[in-house]
């Protein structure tokens, strides 16, 4: 057996990294992810098929009994769908830290690559993962009787918000997961987001909670990207909404990032 | 040091320390271009960390460290082209399949897709790895995981390579094959740094031991040329009678001889089986009874004992007779 002899690749020189390595790399950190993503049955299974369960209770078992003017199934919808996605973003934060707590980190710090591009594979793959979960669950709610009354202009917009929630809890999750020491850890951080969006507009109206929850849900940044979200593809007031929403995600990334970013680089330098 | 011969990893004078703990006080050690050295020590002695800081992995406090003439604090990409490294602990994609971990490897080091995928091909069928190509690495053994690992290591051809305890926990079998691999890239004009706990790698394989305990070399050299600090291989006889154990001395008048009075063991320095026949047919007319009889060789622990035992010599090169509680005859 000759480890050597059969091939015929060049011994490869020492080279500074160039440009378009960086962006092969990050190619290559994306079909990781994307990847990761299809191998790992439990978590696709729960980022879909979580959301979906959840849209046919709240219809067909609680839908009678919420009443909120319209059909309960348009006013729902929107909840689930950011339901749907904030739970499938946030299941990054244990594929952050496994590969954080597992060897393959020291692996792709001893090649000639942009170690960033890392985070980047997990990030992508969040964001593609969970645009297809939102895109089936909207497909089936439309199948259950879901009527948006969206513009395309509309659906643009809706789309937009949603992708932009996707990228923030994203991040979110990354930091979490490059802050949890253990997977199990960064697990739990995944559930605590799974109950955000009941302490918010998503399927309930907050007037109708006690006074301390309401003040939560009324100010807690789900609350606005529902209601923005909602009035997009349902055609309901959004009044405020729009821009303390943009505000929240954008705040939210301009903290997580830098403290994602950093966090990497002092995990990944010790 | 040969003439003519590059030194291609320089470590000078490294210091670590790990919050108030010092784990490094002052390694030297440097690898020609195209041998190998074997960096030899205990447990926590400091090889992961002297392997870690020279493949761009850790920083360090103070020394320079440099591979292939570039310096891997500021240079860490140049360096980072041209090594391949094998940690003590496999770091490969768990989720992934061996085929598709190779090909990704392959990739970063910049090897085009076809190359890369051609490559992972050939290492997987040279690691005996086809079987399992197409599963995912979760399911794969510790020793399959090893091989994946330094085929993941050895996926661009690079010219040096680092191997932390490539064979520690491998059954014979596996050690002997990696042991194979590694003298095969020792053929192909590899430069190689590699750790182990066992004199017995460091003889098989290595151009040079660094003899690494506390953070420190302790002792550089040629394979024979520690070996023969601590005496070659040694032959152990056992006896049942104080008196038999007088007689047997007598006729082997052995100046290598340690006795073992409450043991009544003997133990003579013996070079290859040849030599082993020749004492025991001394023996042959002699009225004593051997009870048990065993061949030794030195080991890491004689090393060490050797080399602490002569570090208070001016240079640590005198001779020195390892006597672990036995007297000598
Ligand atoms: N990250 C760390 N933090 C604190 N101590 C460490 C760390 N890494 C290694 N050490 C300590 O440094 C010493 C040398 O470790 P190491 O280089 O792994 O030894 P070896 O590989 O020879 O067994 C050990 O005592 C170990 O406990
Ligand atoms: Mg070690």
């Amino acid at each position: 057996m000759s480890v050597l002899d059969q091939t015929r690749v060049d011994r490869p020189s020492p080279r500074p990294r160039r440009l378009s390595w960086t962006v092969s790399d990050a190619a290559v950190m994306i079909d990781r992810g994307m990847r990761h993503t299809l191998r790992n049955g439990d978590a696709l299974f729960m980022s879909v098929f979580l959301p979906i369960m959840l849209l046919l209770l709240f219809v067909y078992v609680f839908g009678g009994a919420i009443d909120v003017g319209t059909g309960y199934i348009n006013y729902v919808v929107p909840g689930i769908i950011l339901l749907c996605a904030g739970f499938g973003a946030a299941t990054t934060a244990v594929g952050v830290t496994n590969d954080m707590t597992t060897g393959i980190i020291d692996r792709f710090r001893s090649l000639p690559i942009a170690t960033w591009t890392v985070v980047l594979g997990h990030v992508v793959a969040s964001m593609a993962r969970n645009l297809f979960a939102t895109g089936l669950v909207l497909g089936i709610a439309v199948a259950i009787g879901f009527r948006p009354t969206a513009s395309p202009l509309d659906w643009v917009g809706a789309i937009a918000v949603v992708a932009l929630f996707i990228l923030m809890m994203t991040w979110v999750s990354v930091m979490f997961g490059l802050i949890a020491k253990t997977a199990d850890a960064a697990s739990g951080f995944t559930f605590f987001i799974l109950f955000l969006p009941y302490v918010s507009s998503a399927f309930v109206p907050t007037d109708t909670m006690p006074a301390a929850l309401h003040g939560f849900a009324e100010h807690q940044p789900i609350t606005p990207i529902i209601e923005t979200v909602r009035g997009l593809l349902m055609g309901t007031p959004i009044g405020n909404s729009w821009w303390i929403a943009l505000l929240w995600c954008a705040a939210i990334l301009l903290v997580v990032v830098p403290i994602s970013s950093h966090l990497f680089r002092s995990r990944t330098r010790v | 040091m040969s003439p003519g011969r590059n030194v291609v990893i320089e470590a000078t004078n490294l210091h670590k320390s790990f919050k108030s703990t010092s784990v490094l006080r002052g390694v030297n050690l440097t690898v020609e271009e195209g041998t190998m050295l074997a960096l030899l020590g205990p447990n926590g002695a400091g090889k992961t960390t002297t392997v870690r800081i020279l493949s761009t992995l850790l920083p360090f406090d103070d020394g320079r460290a440099m591979v292939a003439g570039y310096d891997v604090n500021r240079q860490a990409d140049q360096v980072r082209s041209i090594i391949g490294l094998t940690g003590q602990y496999a770091s490969v994609d768990e989720l992934l399949t061996g085929y598709e971990n190779l090909v990704m490897i392959g990739r970063l080091y910049h090897l085009g897709k076809a190359q890369a995928k051609r490559r992972a091909a050939e290492l997987l069928e040279q690691f005996d790895l086809m079987d399992a190509a197409k599963r995912a690495v979760k399911t794969y053994s510790g020793g399959m995981r090893r091989r994946l690992d330094l085929a993941a290591s050895l996926i661009a051809v690079p010219p040096i390579i680092f191997l932390d305890e490539p064979t520690t926990g491998l059954d014979p079998r596996s050690r002997q094959a990696m042991w194979a691999v590694i003298a095969d890239l020792l053929a192909g004009g590899t430069t190689i740094l590699l750790t182990t706990q066992y004199l017995e790698e460091a003889d098989q394989l290595a151009d040079r031991v660094a003899v690494i305990d506390d953070g420190r070399i302790i002792a550089e050299g040629t394979a024979d040329e520690l070996k023969g600090r601590v005496g070659t291989e040694r032959l152990e006889l056992s006896f049942s009678r104080a008196s038999d154990l007088t007689s047997a001395l007598a006729v082997l008048d052995e100046e290598s001889a340690q006795v073992d009075d409450e043991r009544l063991v003997v133990s003579l320095a013996v070079e290859g089986a040849d030599d082993v026949r020749r004492r025991l047919n001394a023996l042959h007319d002699v009225p004593v009874q051997i009870t048990d009889m065993s061949l030794s060789r030195p080991t890491l622990d004689d090393v060490f004992f050797s080399v602490t035992g002569s570090v208070q010599d001016d240079n640590g090169s005198a001779q020195h007779k390892a006597d672990e509680g036995v007297t000598a005859a």
